[in-house]
């Protein structure tokens, strides 16, 4: 930076200060990437406001869905002057039609703005106060509401972690296609073989083998947290926590309403402090159900990008579906098809004299490989035992049959 | 910042506006951002990551970059259980095993001997990492990575070793380092997330849908024998269908291959009948296909139609 002569040396502040302000947004950039930025705008000449866009873009955004609280920090940053006018236009209350937005456009200004003016901005606050009122009049299906889940007891919660630390024991692995030295495989292993020969002169050779490699797949939750499933909803967020914990791959989304991408905050160490953040991303706690519409989504947003490579999903509802209608078996049949195993975990299944008579249920049976309970610390157990490969199997034929 | 103390080869664009040039000389019709983030990674010496739908044009990047620069192109296709012997190096064992046979019978007993005879370069097998890591008169190859998202955790772990000092180590023979770092492409169709900490040390960009003027100027520069009103209808057709709530929406290449479809069945504008037998050639998901039957295709084709019109 010493080379710099003074007007870039002010335009290295600015990029610094850039570069903080897209931090405090959420963006994950490191002193690295200042400095990187510093040599591409060096590299690219400052021409014209595009160009700078688009280079300190290709630096400080590595991630697809970064890309609109760039843009939204970098216009108020860099644009000082209309300050008033842009954060006018950023507070417009959203335009309706448009509610099922999985990150509403102006949630991320409100994080952009908290970052760029930190805690200055009250009167914005109060905005931010009315927008809120404003959709609960547009949207009377959904009861916001913010769950608290401080009540947790700790015997709950060391209970939980017991079960989950037998999820971690299981073996439940699939057979990937690289290979791995194994003494019983079946395939001969040149390389090992000849060099293990070479250090006796060459003359012995002993054959060693590899064999298929395996891996834990990869876990996909996709869990209710409509009203009727809100008692339940506390105690899976745990043990997802816990499982998020222990494996490596483990996708989780909420769905009410909408669906919430979870993953990230569910990542956090702490339970307690996942949970809150958790809750704090989800905005339709406890109110109706629209599973279709909530698989659709998943399908088509998500799908493709988690459920790689032998993917197990749990969906955890109890299905009851406010107006089931045949799009809810398409889009349960597509996701059937879209992953190596479909697990639903039911707790209607608590009570002993459960059938499935409801239309919702009997249209999503026929697409899902096990049905299983999820009502307390033994159906969790049980689950982790099932995971494992080596629990009883749960058709779901046998409820159809029972009923009918 | 290696790249800045390294003189950067001549043929490489000076600015923006030349990479624009350079890639429009090969027919890739590319926008801005796309230009200036490939122009960085020139000039930087730092990998590229490009990720987008399938059929955006991401591969032909590198195909067109090492084109018009001169450069090799060394591609790296990843699949599941992509490992060392295949990606960077492999030993001619039956080769070795025969050299060994033939020291024997020549009375050679040193064990030493014969091992640093057989471990040499002559037995040596290079796979497309180390291939790019020769060096090569017309200047560092391109290296395209392709579809990362299909190889495992373990192969992006070693990708990262090999990108941070584009350096090899064979146990053997000791350590291959590039003199020209290769100009690398990686590209991934996102089914799964890849590591934050490989894509720290790429500039990453995402190819996204064109617009419809420059999908215009695309069709008409790859497929000339389409009359202009037909890709007109063409491109706003498609960019209608992008619209629909789709599994899978089209991307470039099912344009281009359309527009040539088209062109094969002597077409000489859009209509309901044409566009609903060759609609495989844009929808790959039969759910899809399903969603435009029964008038959805009449609708969108009158609504292409009335736009076009509007525009004149």
């Amino acid at each position: 930076m010493s080379k710099l002569n003074d007007p870039e040396g002010r335009l290295a502040d600015n990029i610094v200060h850039f570069a903080r302000a897209l931090r405090a947004a959420g963006i994950p950039v490191g002193p690295g990437s200042v400095l990187d930025a510093l040599e591409a705008v060096k590299a690219a000449g400052i021409g014209t406001k595009d160009d700078f866009y688009w280079t300190l873009h290709a630096v400080f955004i590595k991630r697809h869905e970064h890309s609109m609280v760039f843009e939204q920090a970098f216009r108020i940053f860099f644009r000082n002057r209309h300050l008033l006018d842009q954060l006018g236009s950023l507070l417009a209350p959203p335009e309706p039609g448009t509610p099922d937005m999985p990150q509403p456009p102006e949630d991320v200004s409100q994080r952009v703005m908290d970052a760029l003016f930190s805690g200055a901005e009250t009167v914005q606050r109060d905005e931010e106060q009315v927008e809120l009122d404003a959709r609960l009049t547009v949207s009377d299906r959904e009861v916001l509401e913010k769950k608290d889940f401080a009540q947790m007891s700790a015997a709950e919660i060391a209970a939980a972690k017991e079960a989950i630390r037998d999820l971690v024991l299981s073996f439940d692995e699939v057979k990937t296609r690289r290979l791995t030295p194994d003494p019983h495989g079946h395939r001969i292993d040149l390389r090992r073989t000849l060099r293990s020969s070479l250090k006796g002169g060459g003359a012995l050779i002993d054959l060693k083998y590899r064999g298929r490699k395996t891996r834990i797949p990869p876990i996909v939750a996709l869990v209710d947290i409509s009203g009727s499933m809100s008692q339940y909803t506390r105690l899976f967020l745990h043990f997802l926590h816990g499982m998020t914990d222990a494996r490596k791959r483990v996708s989780t989304f909420l769905f009410g309403t909408r669906l919430t991408n979870v993953t990230r905050p569910l990542r956090e160490k702490d339970p307690d402090e996942a949970l809150a953040a958790v809750s704090a991303s989800v905005l339709d706690w406890s109110g109706g159900t629209r599973i279709a519409t909530s698989l659709a989504e998943f399908n088509r947003r998500w799908s493709r990008r988690v459920l790689g490579q032998g993917a197990v999903v749990l969906l955890i509802t109890d299905g009851l579906e406010r107006d089931p209608d045949e799009r809810l078996a398409f889009e349960m049949d597509r996701l059937h098809r879209s992953c190596r195993r479909l697990v639903w975990l039911n707790p209607l299944l608590r009570f002993s004299g459960f059938e499935a008579k409801a239309r919702g249920i009997r249209s999503m049976l026929p697409h899902v490989d096990e049905m299983r309970p999820i009502h307390n610390l033994d159906s969790m157990r049980s689950l982790c035992q099932s995971l494992s490969g080596t629990g009883s199997h749960a058709d779901p034929r046998l409820w159809l049959r029972k009923a009918s | 910042m290696q790249a800045m103390t390294q003189t950067p080869h001549t043929t490489l664009p000076a600015s923006i506006d030349d990479t624009l040039k350079l890639l429009g000389s090969a027919d890739y019709l590319a926008d801005r951002p796309l230009a200036t983030v490939l122009f960085l990674a020139l000039r930087m010496g730092r990998p590229i990551f490009l990720e987008g739908e399938a059929g955006v044009g991401k591969t032909e990047i590198a195909k067109v970059l090492a084109g018009t620069l001169g450069r090799r192109l060394i591609r790296l296709q990843c699949y599941e259980g992509l490992d060392v012997a295949s990606a960077v190096y492999e030993w001619n064992y039956a080769a070795q095993m025969i050299a060994i046979r033939a020291a024997e019978a020549g009375g050679e007993h040193d064990s030493a001997r014969i091992q640093s005879d057989v471990f040499s370069e002559r037995f040596l097998i290079k796979r497309p990492l180390l291939q790019a890591l020769e060096p090569d008169p017309a200047g560092a190859p391109v290296l395209l990575i392709d579809e990362l998202d299909r190889s495992d955790e373990a192969f992006e772990a070693f990708l990262l070793e090999v990108l941070a000092d584009f350096q090899v180590t064979i146990p053997e023979l000791g350590t291959v380092k590039a003199t020209h770092p290769p100009i690398v492409v990686i590209t991934s169709n996102r089914t799964r997330e890849i590591h934050d900490a490989l894509k720290r040390r790429c500039l990453y960009h995402w190819v996204g849908y064109p617009s419809a003027e420059r999908e215009l100027a695309i069709v008409r520069a790859k497929v000339p024998g389409v009359n202009e009103a037909l890709s007109a209808q063409i491109v706003a057709f498609v960019q209608a269908l992008r619209q629909q709530e789709l599994f899978k929406s089209p991307g470039v290449a099912e344009t281009l291959d359309w527009a040539t479809a088209l062109s094969e069945l002597d077409a000489v504008s859009l209509d309901p009948a044409v566009v609903s037998d060759t609609l495989g050639v844009l929808l790959k998901y039969q759910d899809d296909i399903a969603l435009l039957e029964g008038g959805k295709v009449k609708q969108l084709v009158d609504q292409v139609r009335s736009e076009l019109r509007a525009a004149e």
